[in-house]
């Protein structure tokens, strides 16, 4: 699965925007995370979960950071996050379908913030570019 | 099976209270088309879903997408028997549609992006928490009947 020239370009003109509230896009992603996906706070027993936690605040700005970070090098994704995908294949170790469940989140709180930019087109290249990433932070699994 | 306690209920239902049904249902399903094209499988006499734009503006797609939200509604009114609810469109969907309950799954998810489209802030963490539990039930009921 490869991004086309549009979707590329939706992705980019969006992210513009977006990251001007990264920060707190970040820490509301997570939030919507472990609400309406409880189990996934398997994975941070050594957290304060708590909204405004700044354990919370620091990873969900981490979390947006590396999307940032694909976003900028949208042309070479598996390059941009090869370090990223060895962590989570060696160290962390997430199951490979919370990505899905973080993508979901992400994008509930992008088309919440941006409604008038989230039209389908734009809902189809944002899960399709969430997907490439995850698919980037699996490949090492095994 | 999740548990709906009475604020999920609440939140549930009064969201639901402001939503044009029919506007929404043909949104939702139009997404659905256009983000996960494989879905369109189910639906070869629909006509024209040949780009984003012919999707979203289909009458029948529409059409369908407002019958599909409708019964929804159902759901809203007895959340605490969803099974009950939809035991015969499960056999319908096993039996006569063939449709895979991942689609289910995707479906509710597209609405839950549709709700927070519309709702914006109100679409608080909570909010989407209690429309996860309803749409991860639905799922659940329609593919109750399954064999």
């Amino acid at each position: 699965m490869s991004l086309t020239k549009t979707e590329r370009t939706i992705i980019v003109s969006m992210w513009a925007k977006i990251s001007t509230q990264a920060d707190t896009i970040g820490t509301e992603t997570l939030e919507r995370l472990f609400l309406s996906h409880p189990q996934t706070k398997t994975y941070f027993p050594h957290f304060d979960l708590h909204p405004g936690s700044a354990q919370l605040r620091a990873h969900g700005s981490k979390v947006v950071a590396a999307v940032g970070d694909a976003v900028k090098s949208i042309d070479n994704i598996g390059g941009a996050l090869s370090k990223l995908s060895e962590l989570h294949a060696y160290i962390l170790r997430v199951d490979p379908v919370n990505f899905k469940l973080l993508s979901h989140c992400l994008l509930v709180n992008l088309a919440a913030r941006f409604p008038a930019d989230f039209t389908a087109e734009a809902h189809a290249a944002w899960d399709k570019f969430l997907s490439v990433v995850s698919s980037v932070l699996t490949e090492k699994y095994r | 099976m999740g548990h709906f306690t009475e604020e999920d209920k609440a939140t549930i239902t009064s969201l639901w209270g402001k939503l044009n049904v029919e506007d929404a249902g043909g949104e939702t399903l139009g997404r659905l088309l256009v983000v996960y094209p494989w879905t369109q499988r189910f639906f070869d006499s629909f006509g024209n879903l040949s780009s984003a734009s012919a999707i979203m503006g289909n009458p029948k797609v529409k059409a369908h997408g407002k019958k599909v939200l409708t019964s929804l509604g159902d759901a809203v009114k007895n959340l605490d028997d969803l099974k009950g609810t939809f035991a015969q469109l499960s056999e319908l969907h096993c039996d006569k549609l063939h449709v895979d309950p991942e689609n289910f799954r995707l479906l509710g998810n597209v609405l839950v992006t549709v709700l927070a489209i519309h709702f914006g802030k109100e679409f608080t963490p909570e909010v989407q928490a209690s429309w996860q539990k309803m749409v991860a039930g639905v799922a659940s009921a329609l593919s109750s009947r399954y064999h």
